[in-house]
């Protein structure tokens, strides 16, 4: 069946879909929306459906990227538009079936927006705070379309970049990839059309393409978040690439924690084969190309690429020393070219709208949009996709809604355990490749973790560094045992044993490290020490004197009793599992700092109402010593 | 009745016995068995024409392979960085309490599994806790014990 005939049937079936004559659902059911009980409110809706004895039609999305009020719920009824509904329970959503598609009450109360513009008091979906700023490209279709259906795709302009390519010379596509300044999304920020040709040109057949979607950055999930909302957005960027590389074989490496993004991988490809879209002579073009899925095991390192392609070969993930590049002896030695998910959906977006549009955002030398998750201390937790060149501050107060509790911003993490810690005196940064590494930090492939005033940044670079020591591979000295005295500094300085050259030593070894190690992982593991040390230094000397001002490091704080505050309930007295609590019935209490262990039960434990028990930075003042 | 080495038979003829199907393989053996012991891995390393010692290498790098058999549930709580900074530590703290065991290790009754993961990739709700492969978001230290009595469910 050639494309043409299917895309019209897909159009056909989408404008059902869109302008229906029965209503038509669709509930968030990525790993998010499911986690945030998808599966329940489909039951309720389903049991309500029935009850009223409504026909409708129910379908997944994928995510929409608004992940802290999932489940999400989109309904369109017959001559309305498309609404999106929030924060559903199974109980508010069984009550908005029956009053939205009985009643025709459109209960603002649980609305967050409505597709194509406002409808009746309620607001367009693209004024609101979170998703109005934003470019979605990689993004195109998540939330809104069918992951595991073909033809929602097709429908909505999928593989037109694949069969502009084809009409193309591979030259061609290199250079339209090259105009566009596309460079790459999983670190290091590489230009892919440089990587592309030098593929191309290597001597060596078969020739290798590679997904990446390892990512293993802890914080990060914008590629989970693609692959499981838009799958053949990736896979189309591939077959782009397989023929303007000329490759004979794909391979997706994905992690092995997203056992969702590889159903749905899994379902896609099968149905690309079915619609000759893989295999043998795609499209009646003479392109033969095949996708084959591996399943990672859960090793940090195999995000890189020299490790990636170990483990692909059946050896542990050992990094190697590059030259030669992948990209002329990589897989079973055979010339490989990998690129990061949203790399490969940006390439398939470039070819189907042009290098033009691409580049009408983006700064001179970041071009386009990027994916970024965004988590921690922030409201509007999710995935987004913004201009590259946009502010730190506009990322975090206006899409991500500002700090809860009106706290206020410390610190944000960007680039995962390779990148660093940046304060809030650095929001107004740009997000771009060279931004953020001339402020210590890297991009990387889009995480961001936000920190208010109650994250410790000493702990938090001991965090990262246990998590670098914990993955290191082994293989090279300075990273395997530099992260891990790096690690132990930092392990003596938050128990209170650090020693004023510590400082030093820790910045030596950082340096060391640095110029050291052999790969990536062990190159960028002391940018988080690096980065708090250059930005919250105070906060390491303030340890160094025996207290963390952030009330974290359990050994650098202590917990005291307000004589004047204190009932003498003797709640905290019972919960104290030290016997460190003195008193009595209606006698006040008091902490023996000496048998203290700072467990914080007592605070925790105090009444509400008393609220006399304080946790105070620094070192009890013992009367014993 | 079936052995447990021609049950593993069947499940390696599936696989042609080159290198590269190494890692594919042992997922398949540990789904199946739950674990990786060390007569499947020598199975394993023979069916490939390995060393014990090379597949044993391989199984060891991998953190998701496991060398001993898990409990009938297992928690995975995540040590990402989101959910670090969400109060990851004390949920894994209390789950440490109440099941008296620490991370990586099964209770002495085979019930209980407890595993730290880097990042399940639902950070936005942090904190996080897989509960046999199901995701658990935004959960309370004071919650856990809600987690645990899924056991009593079929
Ligand atoms: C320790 C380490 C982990 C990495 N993890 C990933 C990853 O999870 N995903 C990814 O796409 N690239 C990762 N990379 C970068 C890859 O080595 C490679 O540069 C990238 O996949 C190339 O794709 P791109 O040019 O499209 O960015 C990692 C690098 C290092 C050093
Ligand atoms: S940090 Fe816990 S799920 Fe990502």
């Amino acid at each position: 069946m050639s494309l043409n005939i299917l895309r019209q049937q897909a159009e056909a079936e989408w404008e059902a879909v869109v302008h229906p004559s029965l209503p038509q659902i669709f509930i968030g059911t990525s790993t998010c929306g499911e986690a945030a009980g998808a599966g329940r409110v489909r039951r309720a809706i389903e049991e309500k459906l029935v009850e009223l004895g409504i026909s409708a039609t129910i379908h997944r999305t994928g995510c929409l990227g608004e992940c802290w009020r999932e489940p999400l719920v989109d309904i369109i009824k017959p001559g309305s538009p498309r609404i999106t509904y929030h924060s559903l329970t199974p109980e508010k959503a069984s009550e908005l079936i029956a009053d939205y598609l009985v009643n025709g009450l459109l209960r603002p109360d649980l609305a967050l927006g409505v597709w194509g513009g406002g409808y009746d008091g309620l607001p367009a979906l693209d004024t609101t705070a979170m998703l109005g700023p934003q470019k979605r490209r990689a993004l195109r279709n998540a939330g809104i379309i069918d992951p595991e259906n073909i033809r929602h795709y097709l429908a909505r302009g999928g593989y037109r970049g694949l069969e502009r390519a084809l009409s193309l010379s591979p030259d061609e596509v290199i250079c339209e990839i090259e105009q566009a300044g596309l460079r790459g999304r999983g670190g290091a920020g590489f230009p892919t059309a440089w990587k592309w040709r030098l593929c191309r040109e290597a001597e060596g057949a078969p020739k290798h393409l590679i997904c990446n979607a390892d990512e293993g950055d802890p914080g990060a999930f914008m590629n989970r978040a693609l692959l499981e909302s838009d799958p053949h957005a990736v896979l189309e960027g591939m077959l782009v690439g397989a023929y303007a590389i000329g490759a004979d074989r794909g391979y997706i490496y994905v992690r092995e924690e997203y056992p969702l993004a590889t159903r749905r991988l899994e379902i896609a490809l099968e149905q690309m084969r079915d619609s000759g879209l893989l295999g043998r002579d795609i499209l009646g073009t003479g392109l033969d190309f095949d996708i084959k899925l591996v399943r990672g095991a859960g090793a940090f390192v195999c995000g890189e690429e020299t490790a990636l392609i170990a483990s692909m070969e059946g050896y542990r993930g050992l990094p190697r020393t590059r030259p030669p590049f992948p990209a002329s002896s990589g897989l079973w030695g055979k010339p490989t070219n990998i690129n990061n998910v949203e790399t490969w959906a940006q390439a398939a977006y470039i070819l189907a709208a042009g290098a033009e549009a691409f580049r009408e955002y983006g700064t001179e030398q970041s071009k386009g949009t990027k994916t970024l998750s965004l988590a921690g201390d922030v409201r509007h937790t999710g995935l987004i996709e913004v201009p590259l060149g946009t502010a730190l501050s506009d990322i975090i107060y206006t899409i991500g809604g500002g700090i809860p509790g009106d706290r206020s911003v410390k610190a944000v993490q960007t680039g995962g355990p390779s990148g660093g810690c940046l304060p809030a005196s650095l929001l107004a940064l740009p997000v771009d490749y060279e931004s953020l590494a001339q402020a210590g930090s890297i991009m990387g492939s889009g995480s961001m973790v936000v920190m208010d005033e109650r994250s410790c940044m000493v702990d938090i670079a001991r965090y990262f560094l246990t998590f670098t020591e914990a993955e290191s591979c082994g293989k090279c000295t300075p990273c395997r045992l530099g992260t891990r005295q790096m690690r132990s500094v930092l392990d003596d300085i938050v128990a209170g044993n650090g020693k004023a050259t510590d400082l030093e030593v820790l910045a030596h070894l950082a340096q060391s490290v640095r110029k050291g190690a052999l790969c990536g992982l062990g190159q960028s593991a002391p940018n988080p020490l690096l980065t708090t040390l250059k930005y919250f230094r105070e906060e390491y000397e303030a340890h160094l004197d025996g207290r963390c001002p952030s009330l974290v490091c359990s050994a650098l704080v202590h917990f005291e009793i307000t004589t004047e505050k204190c009932a003498g309930c003797g709640v905290c007295l019972r919960v104290c599992p030290s016997e460190a609590i003195s008193g009595g019935r209606g006698v006040k209490h008091v902490i023996n700092q000496a048998k203290c262990t700072r467990c914080g039960q007592c605070l925790k434990a105090c009444p509400m109402r008393f609220s006399a028990v304080g946790k105070i930075a620094g070192r009890a003042v013992r009367e014993d010593a | 009745m079936d052995t447990p080495e021609t049950a593993l038979s069947a499940l390696l003829t599936r696989f042609t016995p080159s290198r590269d199907n190494l890692i594919p393989i042992l997922h398949v053996v540990q789904e199946a068995e739950g674990y990786l012991s060390p007569a499947s891995m020598a199975q394993v390393a023979a069916y490939l024409g390995l060393s014990e010692s090379e597949v044993h290498g391989v199984a060891t790098f991998y953190a998701s392979f496991r060398l001993k058999p898990i409990g009938k549930q297992c928690l995975k709580v995540c040590r990402g960085t989101a959910c670090h900074v969400k109060g990851a530590g004390e949920v894994l703290a209390e789950l440490e309490k109440k099941l008296g065991i620490k991370a990586g290790e099964t209770t002495p009754d085979g019930a209980y599994s407890l595993e730290t993961e880097a990042c399940f990739g639902s950070c936005a709700l942090a904190p996080v806790v897989v509960v046999d492969g199901r995701v658990s978001g935004r959960v309370e230290p004071a919650g856990v014990g809600e987690l645990l009595k899924g056991e009593n469910e079929p």
